[in-house]
């Protein structure tokens, strides 16, 4: 299956990428997991209500590439009290489908469970995640990412490590 | 317990079994300089601090910006109470406890929209959004329609009023005023609102809902605790090169101020009518938001400048509203270890050039992922964890107790790194939970 316009994937690299950014968030590789994204990136996990109007409306991360860069230097300084020690993270990735593509970018829509273990106990997080993927240069590259947690509409614990 | 604790005079968390429940001596348990840890752990104290304090005193619900029109509601909660506050046909606010009269279903599932009347899922019971009943399907098991409408209906919490649009409410029918209970933080409700050119808070941005697993107590102190910053916060000061961290140091000339009835603020104007900027408050200049500027100085003359030199307040309202500058936090008890702390970001109406760096400054700092607030709350999760041990018994209140000073306004202050609103919080506390 390639995607429909635009670029030339095929569904394999496309899930060997998001296996490997998966693994780069799990293993705390904020070096690796930071060069994955493009310039223009935005990370952004919406809290519950409207999704139309980000700048808007409180989200629980909405991060250009700047403030990606300034969380993981947080990360990096090893004193980001809510992620030292780091979480004990491991995650799967499942139902990866290509949607389409938007400005050139092919859009990646999957399912994902993940569990987190720290000192206060085991918090299973869920739900959907929707990539922008960006061929550069030959290499896949993270144009952006949105995670939409099923229990997005409830209080949810800190979530300090990458998700 | 004193098995373990032999040879200390520890008070008496702990009736015997059976015993008529006369509860803890409160004065025992809280002191001018230290308050004992049971106070955090023990579920009796938690039932005791719903009934004595957030089903007595008054407790922040909501603001009118979430409910601008007719048939608006929001669902909002005052301890363990759910409750939906909406907007009447004639404008005014009410607040219903969500109970259906008949089975004590939830009338109300969603979290906001817009509804004349709320209809019980269970049996189609309807009422108004004022709480009065309108329908009972098939009602002459009732002796039909004029009957039992008097006596059932939803129930209205017993006193609202509100102040700059903040909306309090008290479940208790008789008792002080909001004017006498908000006294000096009033002012500060006041001087958010000035920094709107029209004068006006709107809490439109949405909220952050982050669960906490610690006793809704260690945030209210921790609110205007100056002395926590550089030490919870370096890793985002040194990040991102704030000057923050600078407000809450030894030689800042910024104050702790304890504004009576447990209200508390970091009073940063000091710090900021040195610096003399406009703007700087906010972490920016007036080059960079000119309309706002020009906006405020049409809107307030002369008195602009001091305005925008001053910045906004750093208040916690006793027991839940804390206005953290550029946020406003509502704190959510929930049991004596787990409470939800909300945050928004503070929107000034005819500010649009502030409101989404705001939002955007919000949602970077607070929240369960924020860059501030989650490393707050791991404090505050490991608090709760310290405070199950079971010595030393008491946390430590004492710092700045001996260079307290009063004020022109006969409020006690302390530097920027004291205890002072920690210990005006207990002692509100102390004459609500002993006075029962």
């Amino acid at each position: 299956m390639t995607a429909p316009a635009g670029q030339d994937l095929d569904l394999p690299q496309i899930e060997q990428f998001l296996y490997r950014e998966a693994r780069y968030a799990d293993e705390h590789d904020y070096d690796a997991w930071e060069a994955l994204w493009t310039d223009d990136a935005i990370y952004w996990v919406p809290a519950g209500g409207d999704l139309t109007e980000p700048g808007g409306q409180m989200s629980v991360i909405y991060d250009n590439r700047s403030r990606i860069a300034t969380r993981l230097n947080q990360l990096r300084t090893g004193r980001r009290h809510a992620q030292s020690p780091p979480s004990s993270l491991r995650r799967v990735i499942s139902n990866v489908e290509v949607l389409g593509d938007t400005g050139g970018d092919t859009v990646v829509g999957a399912n994902f469970v993940l569990a987190e273990s720290r000192e206060r106990g085991v918090e299973t997080w869920a739900g959907r995640v929707t990539y922008r993927l960006r061929l550069v240069d030959g290499e896949l590259r993270l144009a952006g990412k949105q995670v939409l947690l099923v229990n997005r509409e409830q209080a949810l614990p800190t979530l300090a490590f990458l998700i | 317990m004193t098995d373990l604790l032999p040879d200390m005079a520890r008070p008496e968390p702990a009736d015997p079994p059976g015993t008529p429940t006369a509860g803890p001596d409160y004065s025992r348990l809280v002191k001018p300089d230290r308050v004992h840890g049971s106070l955090y752990t023990d579920p009796r104290i938690f039932a005791d601090e719903l009934t004595r304090i957030w089903y007595r005193t008054w407790v922040y619900v909501g603001h009118v910006s979430e409910i601008r029109q007719p048939g608006d509601y929001v669902r909002k909660s005052i301890g363990l109470q759910d409750v939906i506050m909406t907007r009447a046909a004639d404008g005014g606010v009410h607040l219903l406890l969500n109970r259906c009269a008949h089975r004590a279903n939830l009338v109300c599932e969603a979290d906001r929209g817009n509804s004349k009347s709320f209809r019980c899922p269970y049996h189609g019971w309807t009422y108004r959004n004022t709480g009065e009943l309108i329908g009972f399907p098939f009602n002459q098991g009732y002796g039909g329609k004029g009957t039992i409408e008097g006596e059932l209906s939803l129930a209205s919490v017993p006193r609202i009023d509100s102040h700059q649009g903040f909306v309090f409410a008290s479940m208790a029918a008789d008792g002080p005023g909001l004017a006498e209970h908000l006294g000096e933080a009033a002012g500060e409700l006041d001087r958010l609102a000035r920094l709107s050119p029209d004068g006006e808070v709107e809490l439109t941005a949405g909220w952050l809902k982050h669960r906490t697993r610690a006793n809704w107590k260690l945030l209210a102190e921790n609110e205007t605790d100056g002395y926590h910053p550089q030490f919870v916060h370096g890793s985002i000061f040194s990040v991102t090169q704030s000057p923050i961290g600078a407000l809450y140091s030894d030689k800042s000339t910024a104050v702790t101020r304890n504004l009576g009835n447990g209200h508390s603020e970091n009073d940063l104007r000091p710090e900021f009518r040195r610096i003399a900027e406009p703007m700087r408050w906010f972490g920016t200049t007036q080059a960079r938001v000119p309309g706002y500027v020009r906006r405020m100085r049409e809107a307030y003359g002369e008195a602009a400048e001091q305005i925008l030199v001053e910045g906004a307040p750093h208040v916690m309202v006793f027991p839940n509203l804390f206005l953290a500058e550029i946020q406003v936090f509502v704190i959510q008890p929930v049991s004596a270890g787990e409470c939800v702390q909300h945050s928004t970001a503070v929107q000034l109406k005819g500010a649009p050039e502030l409101n989404r760096r705001m939002v955007s400054q919000s949602v970077g700092s607070v929240g369960p992922a924020g860059m501030l607030l989650a490393d707050d709350t791991e404090m505050y999760e490991r608090n709760q964890r310290g405070v199950a041990m079971l010595r030393p018994e008491w946390l430590d209140l004492r710092r700045g107790l001996g260079r307290e000073r009063l004020d022109d306004r006969g409020l006690k202050v302390g530097t920027a790194t004291d205890e002072t609103g920690m210990r005006g919080f207990w002692a509100r506390y102390l004459t609500l939970m002993g006075a029962a």
